[in-house]
């Protein structure tokens, strides 16, 4: 840096362009599925795996604790957990599938990409739908 | 990952040394997630109704209770990994991440333990409150 330039204070940092510039980029599905893999894991790792503790501690604690967590699972607020909770998971899983083939070096063509990209996205809505029907249909 | 060259001494590690370590755990768990889970959602779409009796009877046989046990090591195992790298890219303040890790790492170890111990209880001790087992 020396003599050449000043040394940069925070406002000029701060004007800097910065990545990812959320703004302006043009949204595709590879960043929706993206930003759809933290949002559903992180999700599930917080409120799922609480919602699994419950199931478990009720479980265990005997009839009427379990009752207690069938009511409130039951009640609308309920079931719209549990089908968020569905949603993340088919979410997650059909987007870590796609980083696996990811991993192997395959699927960046920028065709492969957007194709499986949306197929992730939609596929886990199409299993969310499906376990949901089973469940009530079955 | 030889000594002999540059590239030879850095392959596979990165700046952090121990990155791939955390990478490859964070696979092997998603596929303990991938198994377990698909074990348990076939198992309560096969079950007759989601009552106490028919649940508990499912979860205190020998492989429901060790697919559910392996489930929640394998779960929080992955969760922790997951939510240490949100952790790590939201986080900035050096002090603020310490207590947020340590609160993940007390919570992962809490939960995971608690899991644990109610599959347990119910594998074991499946008539100890009695109710319709």
């Amino acid at each position: 840096m020396g003599g050449i330039a000043t040394h940069h204070t925070g406002q000029n940092m701060a004007n800097r362009p910065l990545s990812p510039h959320l703004q302006i980029w043009k949204w595709g599905p590879h960043m929706l599925v993206s930003i759809l893999h933290r949002v559903s894991g992180d999700g599930m790792a917080i409120v799922g795996l609480g919602v699994l503790l419950w199931w478990l501690g009720a479980l265990a604690s005997g009839p009427a604790a379990y009752e207690t967590f069938h009511t409130v699972m039951t009640t609308p607020i309920g079931y719209l957990v549990l089908v968020g909770l569905t949603w993340a998971f088919f979410t997650h899983l059909c987007s870590g599938l796609r980083h696996f083939v990811l991993d192997t070096g395959a699927g960046y063509e920028l065709d492969a990409n957007r194709m499986w990209s949306i197929a992730s996205v939609t596929g886990a809505v199409v299993l969310t739908v499906a376990f949901w029907a089973a469940i009530f249909l079955l | 990952m030889g000594n002999g060259t540059s590239i030879g001494r850095v392959r596979g590690l990165g700046s952090a040394h121990t990155g791939a370590h955390h990478w490859l755990l964070q696979r092997f768990t998603a596929v303990g997630n991938l198994i377990t889970l698909v074990f348990l959602i076939v198992s309560l779409l096969t079950l007759p109704n989601m009552s106490y009796a028919a649940v508990s009877a499912w979860i205190s046989q020998p492989i429901p209770a060790v697919m559910m046990a392996l489930l929640v090591l394998t779960t929080f195992w992955h969760a922790r990994i997951g939510l240490q790298v949100l952790i790590e890219d939201y986080v900035h303040d050096s002090g603020s991440r310490f207590g947020v890790m340590l609160a993940l790492n007390l919570a992962w170890i809490g939960g995971t333990v608690f899991g644990l111990f109610c599959i347990a209880r119910l594998a074991l001790v499946p008539v100890a409150t009695g109710g319709a087992a």
